[in-house]
């Protein structure tokens, strides 16, 4: 399986704290990885760094072989991502922010690839709606499309469905590994819902103050560490 | 550099202004009650002053200017505020978009809201007032291009001190043009300033357009060596503007500025 994405020995420090402290691994096409742990782990931090907006302290970061420190717009051409914390402008139409992130993006066929994703997010009838007056379901959902615009290679997800009900949380998650299957791409989620991470990861790597605990199969992690869940593992680990 | 990119930031520009008439209205409200204003006050002064000296190209020449000047830098300035306003840090810089990319389109998008205001104070002065650029000659367009350029410089000054300082610092950018006031000799010859200030004065490239506008309604002609220095001077600003932008936007990804910026957590 070839790699989206390879973080090499990943490290940031805040003065003299550590955020992330030497972090390695990979994220393979048609993968899935959960990148858990307890808040202020430095899940956002990883992703922040992956997607150019942080500059690491030192280790190297490649998205499809291309290095995100000395050829950032290349590597971020085949990225993409959706966040809880990033909403897209609310001044702004549900279309006319696709069109805009499209354009950044260099969509081909961009308008028929609007039409697409807003048919697949059930988002037509909110075509010409401002995008702050959405329900935060639909800003999700709105999120998600604008981060699959350009076919990305690998999708960073930072909480993706924290704010939808759970019946739309499964579908969104139907709609993912649809997309990642179908389109071969890798995708780094972050959750706090463990139930949400069996289901849907492949692999997961736990975080802990900058460093990779565990890693493994979400199924058979617990097991391999003497706990009952997924979520009794995350707990231990948090109040390690 | 893809134009698309740069296109897509004039486009959003066009979106919000076309879409909201607070944004729309001030593109031109502002600098037409400043023609009405000083050309009603011009008229005056031309009455008073019984006719020996005409205060419309002087006066008024100068106000029009002087706002095309500050139009221009505020629309840079609000094209780059839009993204500070709808916290879209985030969602911009974690694109492919680089930085001349992004300032470009915020020139552009800038170009585009300045030219409006300008059309409006060209039609208002001309036709109500009487006020004709011909008078200035070819002079006017080194006239405009100095003022045109220190505007996006500026801009994109503005722009850097609010990426470096927080949202709170957006204060400090508005009033730019009126603190700079004095030291560009907008209504009155350099001369009269003390020493120091012009000093002051010759740094600043929208100081030589005012002196030459002065010296062809006296009936002299511009110096073109003097225009030469403005225009060079504006030119050098933009290119160090542009330096200073890049490198605090460096700086900002270095601190994780920008990644906490969306938050809202730098004040």
């Amino acid at each position: 399986m070839a790699n989206v994405l390879t973080v090499e020995s990943l490290t940031k420090y805040y003065g003299g704290a550590a955020a992330v402290d030497g972090i390695s691994f990979e994220v393979a096409r048609n993968e899935i990885v959960g990148l858990l742990g307890p808040n202020g782990a430095g899940k956002t931090t990883t992703i922040n760094m992956v997607l150019g907006v942080l500059e690491p302290t030192s280790g190297s970061i490649r998205v499809e072989g291309i290095d995100v420190a000395t050829n950032r717009s290349k590597a971020l051409e085949c990225t993409n991502f959706a966040a809880v914390y990033a909403p897209l402008p609310g001044n702004l139409t549900v279309y006319q922010n696709l069109r805009i992130f499209g354009m950044i993006y260099s969509v081909k066929n961009l308008s028929n690839r609007i039409q697409q994703l807003l048919r697949e997010f059930e988002l037509e009838r909110f075509r010409d709606v401002k995008s702050g007056v959405l329900s935060s379901g639909e800003q999700t959902r709105l999120c998600l499309a604008k981060a699959m615009l350009n076919e990305p290679h690998l999708l960073l997800l930072d909480e993706p469905t924290a704010s939808l009900d759970p019946a739309t949380a499964q579908d969104i998650r139907v709609k993912i590994r649809e997309f990642v299957y179908k389109r071969n791409c890798g995708v780094l989620w972050t959750s706090h819902n463990m139930y949400e991470v069996e289901d849907v990861c492949d692999r997961v790597l736990l975080l802990s103050r900058g460093r990779i605990l565990l890693e493994g199969d979400p199924k058979a992690l617990p097991r391999e560490h003497g706990k009952d869940s997924l979520e009794e593992l995350f707990i231990a680990v948090a109040r390690e | 550099m893809t134009a698309t990119r740069t296109a897509a930031i004039v486009l959003r520009h066009y979106y919000l202004v076309s879409g909201s008439a607070a944004r729309a209205l001030p593109l031109f409200a502002w600098v037409a009650i400043d023609m009405v204003l000083w050309g009603f006050i011009t008229q005056y002064l031309n009455a008073v002053s019984g006719a020996a000296f005409d205060f419309v190209p002087v006066f008024l020449g100068a106000v029009l200017l002087w706002d095309f000047f500050t139009r221009v830098m505020h629309g840079v300035a609000m094209a780059f505020m839009e993204d500070v306003w709808s916290r879209n840090f985030l969602n911009i810089f974690a694109t492919p978009l680089s930085t001349s990319e992004y300032v470009g389109g915020l020139v552009l998008s800038s170009i585009g809201t300045s030219s409006v205001g300008l059309i409006v104070m060209l039609f208002l002065a001309s036709s109500v007032f009487g006020l004709s650029f011909l008078a200035y000659g070819v002079a006017l367009i080194p006239f405009l291009l100095v003022l045109f350029l220190f505007g996006i410089t500026l801009g994109i000054l503005s722009a850097a001190l609010v990426l470096r300082f927080g949202p709170a610092s957006e204060w400090f950018i508005w009033p730019i043009p009126a603190l700079l006031s004095p030291f560009a000799g907008v209504f009155y010859p350099i001369a009269t300033l003390p020493v120091w200030m012009q000093y002051i004065c010759w740094t600043m490239p929208p100081a030589y357009v005012f002196e030459n506008v002065r010296a062809i309604v006296a009936g002299g002609a511009a110096s073109m060596p003097e225009l030469f220095i403005g225009t060079a001077l504006a030119v050098v600003y933009v290119v160090l503007s542009c330096w200073v932008f890049v490198w605090v936007y460096r700086h900002s990804v270095r601190t994780g500025l920008i990644a906490r910026y969306s938050a809202e957590t730098v004040s």
